[in-house]
């Protein structure tokens, strides 16, 4: 049994919107993380999957208090057992817990500065953390780019002389050069081209087994998660509705969003006949959510009681929890060819 | 799945910055610098602004006469040509001004001024004339240029009280060059300050600054200058009159400002790089220091320039209504007031000159604002 790293418990998050006429009224807001709750093991890779504005990002900067939550705990596991409430860190052990969980963003553009050298970049974190002496720095930067695959003859050039799987590498590398033990990669492939996505994740998988590094991988895109993670979190409207191994969640999905999900993704072979589950309608407005469970509305298994009752997230097999009434009743049907959509 | 190629070391790395013209090792500042040089129009503004403000610094000395010097047998004359051939047909080495003769205009019985051709004055340079303090400091009588006694050169012509419209740009160019910077320069300080607050803090303070603002901005400028001006006590040492102008400028002026700073530093704070930082552990300070200001001292800058020329306008038409600075010290609005009169822009054109001074300066800096901002967007080629 692995140890924890991570305990998630009951993560809110609400964002104020300002309506029109809400000069005098006060603000609605936004349900955005709705009881967030998830265990992280040391070592693996959960992915957190859902469509756009399901919450993901938001999520992700929670836990590295990028953005804070609106309630909830985060109790990280240090390395000799001690439970440790990250999220009301303050002062001197803020920064000494702070810098074992670091984030990769999506966009390698705006997450470096435009202002500051690679070399500056990559050392910040460490000059920010640590008191080193300059050469300790250099020592320490050059062997992170060397491991990130980064020329080190270039460390002195600016973000804009580099192209996007670079910068990438670059920003891994600022991420990885306090030795983190988590780190959250904010859909940190999807704004890079097919081949240098298997390059950042190739790359990615190295650093996890050098370096014993835990994920949490945000992502849209299932093949790439199927490929990646251990476990696979479903996000919908603000909740988890799934939480399984990849295995259990491909294979047979216990939730219809995950199913319809599963339809979506590409199939190499032409020959596949699939039925393809087109969703109806958009994702219903967080402001206003439905009734019951969130995705009855679009959901084609969907009863009176689906409309009335929220699902609460049960253990339904071994390693596999959902939130589904009927997880049970249902057959659903997952990816039928589990390697053919592997990258 | 293949694994990646590592790069190999070629060299042992330099970490001091390197010295080449690569674009690819250039900084933010470097790529603005070498953008801005291409731009041609914004280049001769430099130059020309540059040429302006140096007059600006040495105006006692590059003016014939004084602030106070008048002549009033001399009263509205026109601008003198330089010659260098005269009457005669000979050519004279040295450019010459021929004195002044008044006539009475056959038909309207009008007092006008003529070329003396029998008078040539020539042109000397470093000549002693009317005593001054070089840059304020060293007491002198040096002058650039002038004329033998009992000859008069009027450059641009004279006013209505016989002073030289030439020497009185020059002079004037001193307040009126240099009160749009202060002015730039306090409500930058002011703007930077409040809007700074407002943007990084934002919630109720940022709320009230914003109010502040919108009621400032909503004054009707005309007269809010009347009443600030009123404000100003009557008889007043120039240098205070001097620096109550400028204050009533900077209170104008920081509006715009704060609300460039404000947006600026509310894009930023949320920019990936910032909360990159921000996670990695770097402290607030070196957050704004460090991310926040060099990500818009680039804006600021050419929003700053591009305040200047409203200000330079501002001072001129409060000079021009009588509200600014009054004589006997000038400005290019003071001269402007003698142009109010139809009669003396329809007799005296050669009056309308500091008007032209005054397009070329704000043209200039409006020029050299269009040619930073081009060159500080990463966005244009």
């Amino acid at each position: 049994m692995t140890k924890k790293i991570l305990n998630v418990e009951n993560i809110n998050k609400y964002f104020q919107v300002k309506s029109k006429k809400a000069l005098f009224r006060k603000p609605a807001s936004v349900h955005v993380l709705n009881d967030i709750s998830f265990e992280l093991l040391e070592g693996e890779t959960l992915s957190i999957v859902g469509e756009s504005g399901c919450g993901k990002t938001t999520l992700g900067r929670c836990l590295v208090r990028g953005m804070d939550a609106s309630s909830g705990n985060v109790y990280y596991h240090t390395e000799d057992g001690q439970q440790i409430d990250f999220l009301k860190l303050k002062g001197k052990h803020s920064k000494q817990y702070r810098r074992n969980i670091q984030m990769i963003f999506q966009d390698p553009y705006s997450s470096l500065s435009p202002r500051m050298s690679v070399f500056d970049i990559i050392a910040e974190p460490l000059i920010a953390n640590f008191k080193l002496s300059k050469s300790e720095v250099e020592q320490k930067v050059m062997e992170i780019a060397e491991k990130t695959g980064l020329n080190v003859n270039y460390l002195q050039r600016y973000p804009h002389a580099f192209s996007g799987g670079q910068r990438q590498r670059i920003a891994i590398a600022r991420a990885l050069i306090m030795r983190p033990r988590l780190i959250v990669c904010d859909e940190a492939v999807s704004a890079l081209d097919v081949s240098i996505q298997a390059q950042i994740i190739n790359l990615l998988k190295d650093l996890q087994e050098q370096f014993q590094i835990t994920y949490i991988f945000i992502s849209h895109d299932l093949s790439i998660v199927q490929n990646i993670s251990d476990r696979v979190a479903v996000m919908h409207l603000g909740k988890i509705v799934e939480l399984a191994t990849t295995e259990s969640l491909f294979s047979s999905p216990k939730h219809p969003y995950t199913e319809a999900l599963m339809s979506a993704v590409p199939q190499p072979d032409p020959e596949l006949k699939k039925s393809r589950i087109i969703l109806e309608g958009e994702m219903p407005n967080p402001a206003n959510p439905p009734s019951g469970c969130h995705f009855h509305p679009r959901c084609a298994y969907k009863t009176e009681k689906c409309v009335q009752q929220a699902p609460e997230l049960r253990q339904v097999a071994d390693n596999h929890f959902t939130a589904c009434h009927y997880a049970e009743e249902l057959n659903l049907q997952g990816v039928q060819d589990e390697t053919a959509s592997a990258i | 799945m293949k694994t990646l190629p590592v790069f190999k070391r070629q060299k042992p790395a330099v970490i001091s910055p390197a010295k080449t013209k690569d674009a690819n090792y250039s900084s933010q500042w470097r790529l603005i610098y070498l953008k801005f040089k291409k731009h041609k129009l914004a280049r001769i503004s430099l130059v020309i602004l540059a040429v302006l403000y140096t007059v600006a610094l040495f105006a006692q000395f590059i003016a014939p006469y004084g602030l106070q010097s008048y002549d009033s047998k001399y009263v509205n004359a026109p601008p003198m040509g330089l010659h260098f051939i005269d009457a005669d047909g000979k050519f004279h080495f040295k450019p010459f001004v021929y004195g002044l003769k008044s006539e009475r205009d056959p038909e309207t019985m009008r007092k006008m001024f003529v070329a003396d051709t029998e008078n040539r004055y020539p042109i000397q340079f470093f000549v002693r004339g009317e005593e001054y303090k070089f840059l304020g400091l060293i007491p002198t009588s040096l002058h650039l240029l002038g004329v033998e006694e009992p000859g008069r050169i009027f450059l641009l012509g004279t006013d209505g009280m016989g002073r030289d419209m030439f020497s009185r740009i020059v002079l004037g160019s001193q307040v009126s060059l240099s009160i749009p910077l202060v002015g730039v320069g306090i409500s930058f300080v002011i703007g930077l300050f409040l809007g700074g607050i407002s943007g990084y803090f934002g919630g109720w303070m940022d709320s009230v600054i914003q109010r502040i603002i919108e009621i400032i901005r909503s004054f009707p400028t005309l007269p809010l200058w009347m009443a600030l001006s009123a404000a100003i006590p009557p008889r007043i040492p120039v240098v205070t009159m001097y620096l109550y102008i400028v204050i009533i400028f900077a209170f104008i002026g920081w509006t715009d400002l704060a609300r460039v700073v404000r947006g600026k530093f509310i894009s930023l704070k949320n920019e990936d790089y910032v909360v990159a930082a921000k996670i990695a552990g770097v402290s607030d300070g070196k957050i704004i220091v460090k991310h926040l200001l060099p990500g818009f001292i680039s804006y600021l800058v050419v929003a700053t320039t591009l305040a200047i020329p409203g200000m330079i306008l501002a001072e001129t038409a409060m000079s021009f209504l009588g509200l600014g600075i009054r004589s006997p010290a000038t400005s290019w609005g003071v001269l402007l007031q003698e142009a109010q009169k139809i009669e003396n822009v329809a007799l005296y054109p050669w009056k309308l000159f500091p008007l032209g001074i005054v397009i070329l300066t704000v043209l200039t800096y409006n020029f050299l604002g269009d040619g930073l901002r081009d060159a500080a967007d990463p966005y244009k080629k």
